[in-house]
Order: structure tokens, then sequence, then C-alpha cells
């Protein structure tokens, strides 16, 4: 019985945090893992390290402002949120609340670029790519 | 008497603030977007501003440099380019039917590539007589680049001056008169 419970509550542990993989994000994450695999022996993306990156603070070259992930999309991915500049609305992050992220591959590599090189000053690297969405698709 | 004549004085005076030509429906009605691809890549971030209000010249340099697209990173991927940048040019300014956007062109100098359709000196003139207070000191505006803001129909290509809304002001023509 008690083995049974356990066994009950690891699988339901697996099954919640798989909820929101999606098949774009799966591929991703193993493209960056072959990329990393030629330079390093053991290769693992984590949330925690892809949190550390999200609330990262960069300064902006020219303007010398701060940037980080959270300037457009707030501390809590569960939010909407707003362009800094333009003001349009950004839609929430977070898988939970909205089921259309993370589901296209296109869409996602075209962000990564984009925002990593908006906020960081440069692209990502295949361990921040991995990282910081394992974090997103566990919010 | 009196009263009458400074009546049709004030009338005269005050056409409300907006330009002095008279506006007809359909010189201020813009072919709408119609495009998919355009509404999602630039519509994401931004008012998909209808691409009859650019010359050619002036898309094409704005799409050979969205890596600094007004300080933010825009960059497609060279084949959404390349579609986007066709789209852009095939309904441009110069290829449109609208009468707007031969207005347009009339006070541009062949030599300006203008990258802001704000600077375009016909897009001055029609914005020029609005008060500072109701655009860049209106918190809920802000600039003259968020069309959608003040033009309730410009998603639908409707620029008309009966569709005007400046929120936050609504008393604006009022407040214009009373001076």
């Amino acid at each position: 019985m008690k083995i049974n419970s356990e066994f009950i509550f690891v699988s339901t542990l697996l099954l919640s945090s798989s909820v929101y993989a999606t098949e774009a994000v799966d591929e991703l994450l193993e493209e960056y893992q072959q990329v990393l695999q030629s330079e390093q022996e053991e290769v693992s993306f984590t949330a925690e390290a892809g949190e550390i990156l999200w609330f990262q603070e960069f300064a902006d070259e020219k303007s010398g402002k701060i940037r980080q992930c959270t300037t457009c999309h707030t501390d809590d991915l569960r939010n909407e949120a707003k362009h800094t500049r333009t003001g349009k609305l950004i839609k929430p992050m977070a898988p939970s609340v909205n089921e259309e992220r993370l589901t296209e591959i296109k869409n996602i590599r075209k962000w990564l670029k984009r925002n990593c090189k908006w906020t960081l000053g440069r692209e990502c690297s295949a361990q921040e790519k991995g990282d910081v969405l394992t974090f997103i698709q566990a919010q | 008497m009196k009263i009458l004549s400074i009546l049709i004085l004030v009338c005269m005076v005050f056409p409300a603030y907006a330009d002095d030509d008279s506006s007809s429906g359909d010189d201020n009605q813009i072919t709408a977007v119609d495009n998919k691809q355009y509404l999602n890549e630039c519509g994401s971030c931004h008012f998909a501003y209808q691409p009859s209000l650019l010359p050619i010249r002036s898309w094409k340099k704005l799409m050979l440099q969205l890596a600094d697209h007004f300080g933010d990173n825009a960059e497609l991927a060279a084949e959404e380019q390349k579609q986007l940048t066709d789209y852009l040019v095939a309904n441009s300014a110069d290829l449109s039917p609208d009468k707007f956007a031969k207005k347009l062109l009339q006070g541009l100098a062949k030599d300006e590539t203008p990258l802001r359709i704000t600077i375009i000196p016909y897009f001055v003139h029609e914005h020029d007589k609005i008060p500072k207070k109701a655009i860049g000191d209106n918190p809920e505006v802000k600039s003259l680049s968020y069309c959608n803001k003040c033009h309730t129909g410009a998603e639908t290509g409707n620029y008309s001056e009966n569709s005007i809304k400046i929120p936050g002001y609504e008393r604006l023509n009022d407040d214009n008169s009373s001076h």
C-alpha cells in the first residue's frame, strides 16, 4: 500500500512537471544538447538557472539603461504585460495560462534571437536558451 | 444682431483644431492591411501601419535594418523578410490607389527617405494644430506614432476626422473654442 501511494505520488509529480512540455521545446532542447555535447561532457538544463537569467540585469551599451526579461514580461510570467516601447499587449508567457506558448518552433527561435540580442546585447548560448526555455516551460 | 455676428465669427475662426481642408470620407480611407503575415510579424509589437503610409524607398531601407528597428531588435528570417518587403513595396504609397497616399508623397522631396511616417510633411501638417497636452503630454496617448490610440478606425484604414477620439481628452474641442 505504501509503495503504491509512493508510486502514485511520483508518477503524479512526473506528470505534472511534463504537462506543458511541447514537441517544439523537446526538439529545441535536444538541438541545444547536441551543440553542448560536442563541447562538454555533461549537459543539463534547469529551471533554476533559467530563472536567474530571467531576472538578470544587463546594461544597454548605448543608453546605459538596465534591461532584463522582466522589462517587458514582468516578474510573473502568468501576467499580461506591455511592450516597454510601444505599449502593445504581450500575452502571458506561462504555458499554464496561455496554451499557445512554446508551441511553434519558428516563433520560439525568432523571439529568443531578437530578445536575447535586445536584452543581453548578444545572442544567447545554447546553455542559456535551454535553461530559459526550461524555466518558462515550468510556469 | 451683435450676438449673431459674434457667433458667426466664432464659427469661422474655430473649425475645431483640425486641418483647414474639408475632409471627405474617401480621402481619409486607406487600404486596410489584409496580410496575415504582416499582422503577425509586425503587428505583434506595434500598430500595423498600412503600407501606403510610406514610399517604396522607405520600406526597403527600413526592412534592411531590422536588427536596429528604432532601438529594438526586430530581425526576421531571410525568407520572411523578403516576403514582407514584397508586400510592403507592392502596397506602398508609390503604388497604392489611395488618394491619401498621393497627398503623402506630394510634400515629400524625392531624395528624402523618411523611416518614420510622423516626419512626412503632409502628416505633420495634418497634426500640427493639435495641442501638446492632447498627444505628447497626454499619458494615454504619448506619441503620434500610436495611430490607433485616437483614430478609432485606424485598423481598418479609416482616418476620417469624425472617427477621432483622443483618450482622456474628450473635451478638447470645447477647451479649444472657449479661448
